[in-house]
């Protein structure tokens, strides 16, 4: 997939998809390409233009209600991602952005909104009763152990949603992983996220790829197969070291 | 707090509990009111004594309890302006209280104190007809103006701030706009380069628009009124609804030249920057509603060179070498530093950054910063979170060194003065430890 002008990260709307630092995403991949000598365009697809179907990863990241209502309507317009998708392109969603590829979510009128329909979740501020009352913001650290098939070490980061999100009754895909600590999908099953082919969704900012590189050369090894070794950088290994004993979770 | 002289500071004086009962308050105030200002007194005095800050929240507090209407009283028959916004507002509110100043006694929470309590604190002593400058929290604004009825109130910005707190920058542009449509009588001094603030305004009866300039833009792409993209171009903002920028009454046009109702003049003060500039200038229009002259105003607020510590250059540590302390607790104000920090030479910049409650527990903001402009500068990094920050810089590919505290890393420096941008808290911490007794003027 990877052209002349080398891997093609495009970051999709950052002005309604960039409330919490999201764009970070986009920053590590690029360097941890560049790190490694392979060259990488990152393209940022203003809102309100057409997203290209030419790019090798799509970032979507969080945003307030109004404006993910906005995102999903202008990504609707036309199914770039998904055709990208099943040409094996890779999509990391975050929060917001994890919600507008599910197949509907709640604005914060309570309204449903269509998704993408990239992978089979959904999300609702509750899936309870409607005599129970809503659960509270999910707000705080949230620490997840990824599915094993992932071969990569716990996860680290940061949540801040109201939604809950489950996946869909035989749905393709499977979480991303277990919550140890925070609420993550919101779900019985305490699991955050969604993998399904190279799409993943999952409400860890952080932003998420900052604070778990193996995350990040997951997603690049998706588009390249086999990476070169890149060590460091030091200052991430003294970022896990510092967040798991500060959260008391062991490797 | 004070700034009328010869009341002053009270820190170090004799307590005596039956002053406190027996101050005479005036006799418009209800029974209850002058009970709870009896309070106030009583509860600040005896957390000062005791050491605990300045005792304004407590005793505040305690005296809102006693009176839900004591804001209400304490404030009638005076003239006051509130200032909010998620960035300036204190720094404004000490320039509008010296540019006020010029008329005679003002009452101002200068200490930053910006929620119910602290606004009372600030009325609560004598005069009772001093004028007050307010600074206000944002999402206290309307409970404090419905309660004041302020003749004038500044709206500075919207931006993100302390997310896991209050979450919708929009919300708070709602709250404000709604609170226009109760006080037909006040005027807005509204900040025309940020659209949630100018929609907020719009709502009210009487705007006076002004240009601080605003560098940061990723906040407001989306129209507060229509929720349609903003459009934009180097001159304005403009949306399909119809909500465009107001033409400016007032407006920052250069490092020291403002726009004043059809005339440029020059304006300079000591706070540096194009930011405290536009700060200047939101306070001289709101000044002139009451009826101060623009030059005199500008006069008065020369000679402020400090803000609760912002600005001032303190010995950091033993080795003689001096940091400039420098506020940035969001994206936006972050930015806004960036401009400070260019100075030539280019000095070390020591990044002091904690994620505590006050802060906004989430640090991921910083990804928004674009750090890759601190390059070619020796970066020094320290706080709860320097860890984060450290990942930060070096995606950024800044080099830099990580120390436990400010004063440690200004030790490793051979330049004799240092920028320090902090965060909330890290700032506060580090005034404690550098400056604890420093008295406010
Ligand atoms: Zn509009």
């Amino acid at each position: 997939m990877t052209g002349e002008s080398g891997t093609r990260i495009a970051l999709i709307y950052p002005e309604l998809l960039g409330t919490y630092g999201d764009g970070g995403n986009a920053i590590v991949l690029a360097q941890r390409l560049r790190w490694r000598g392979l060259p990488v365009e990152v393209v940022e697809i203003p809102a309100g233009e057409s997203v290209p179907g030419s790019c090798d990863i799509y970032l979507l990241g969080g945003g307030e209600d109004e404006p993910q209502v906005l995102a999903a309507e202008g990504l609707r317009k036309n199914n770039a991602i998904a055709w990208a998708v099943t040409e094996g392109a890779v999509v990391l969603a975050v929060c917001a952005g994890y919600q507008v590829i599910g197949t509907s979510f709640p604005a914060g009128d309570g309204k449903i909104h269509d998704g993408l329909g990239l992978v089979d979740v959904e999300t609702r501020r509750s899936f309870d009763s409607s005599e129970q009352p809503l659960p509270p913001r999910a707000v705080g650290d949230i620490v997840v152990e990824p599915a094993p098939e992932l071969r990569l070490p716990v996860l680290l980061g940061y949540e801040n949603h109201a939604g809950r999100t489950r996946r869909l009754p035989d749905g393709q895909g499977m979480p991303l992983g277990l919550v140890r600590k925070g609420i993550g999908n919101g779900t019985p099953d305490q699991t955050d996220g969604i993998v399904d082919r190279h799409v993943i969704g999952t409400y860890l900012h952080g932003p998420v790829l900052a604070q778990n590189p193996a995350l990040a050369d997951l997603l690049l090894s998706w588009v390249h197969g086999p990476l070169p070794a890149l060590v460091g950088p030091v200052e991430t290994e003294v970022l896990r070291r510092t967040r798991m004993r500060a959260l008391e979770v062991s490797a | 707090m004070d700034m009328h002289r010869g009341i002053g500071n009270r820190r170090g004086e004799p307590w005596h509990a039956d002053e406190a009962m027996t101050t005479p308050f005036p006799r418009r105030f209800s029974a209850r009111t002058r009970a709870a200002l009896a309070v106030e007194k009583l509860a600040s005095s005896a957390s000062r004594r005791l050491g605990r800050g300045s005792g304004e929240m407590i005793g505040g507090k305690l005296a809102l309890q006693v009176s839900p209407q004591i804001l209400t009283e304490v404030a009638a028959g005076r003239l006051a302006a509130c200032v909010s916004g998620t960035n300036g507002k204190t720094t404004t509110t000490r320039l509008l209280a010296r540019a006020l100043g010029t008329l005679g006694p003002v009452k101002s929470n200068s200490g930053g104190a910006n929620m119910a309590p602290g606004v009372l604190a600030a009325l609560s002593r004598p005069p009772y007809d001093a004028t007050a400058a307010l600074e206000v929290d944002e999402i206290w604004l309307p409970k404090v103006a419905r309660a004041i009825h302020p003749r004038a109130v500044l709206l500075l910005n919207i931006s993100r701030d302390q997310l896991d707190r209050s979450n919708e920058t929009r919300r708070i542009a709602s709250l404000w706009r709604e609170l226009g449509a109760e006080l037909p009588d006040a005027t807005a001094v509204a900040n025309v380069d940020d659209p949630l603030v100018v929609w907020a305004a719009s709502g009210w009866s009487n705007q006076i628009w002004v240009s601080v300039g605003q560098n940061w833009t990723a906040d407001a792409m989306v129209c507060p009124q229509c929720a349609n993209l903003l459009h934009r171009n180097p001159t304005g903002w403009w949306c399909s609804c119809g909500l465009a920028r107001p033409e400016p009454i007032v407006a920052v046009t250069g490092p020291s030249e403002i726009l004043w109702f059809g005339r440029l003049i020059t304006a300079s003060i000591d706070l540096p920057g194009r930011v405290n500039l536009g700060n200047a200038a939101m306070a001289a229009a709101t000044a002139r509603l009451f009826g101060v002259e623009v030059e005199d105003a500008l006069a008065a607020m020369t000679g402020l060179g400090d803000v609760q510590g912002r600005y001032q250059e303190v010995p950091l540590g033993a080795n003689g070498v001096h940091g400039r302390l420098l506020l940035a607790k969001n994206p936006a104000g972050w930015v806004e530093m960036m401009e400070l920090l260019n100075t030539t030479p280019a000095r070390p910049v020591i990044i002091d950054f904690n994620s505590q409650t006050a802060d906004g527990r989430d640090p991921s903001w910083i990804w928004d910063v674009p750090f890759e402009r601190l390059a070619g500068r020796t970066v020094l990094v320290t706080g709860g979170r320097k860890e984060d920050m450290s990942v930060r810089l070096a995606y950024a590919e800044v080099p830099h060194t990580v120390h436990p505290d400010a004063e440690t890393a200004a030790a490793t420096v051979h330049e004799t003065i240092v920028d320090v941008v902090a965060n909330y808290t890290a700032f506060r911490d580090i005034l404690g430890r550098v400056a604890p007794m420093r008295t406010t003027t």
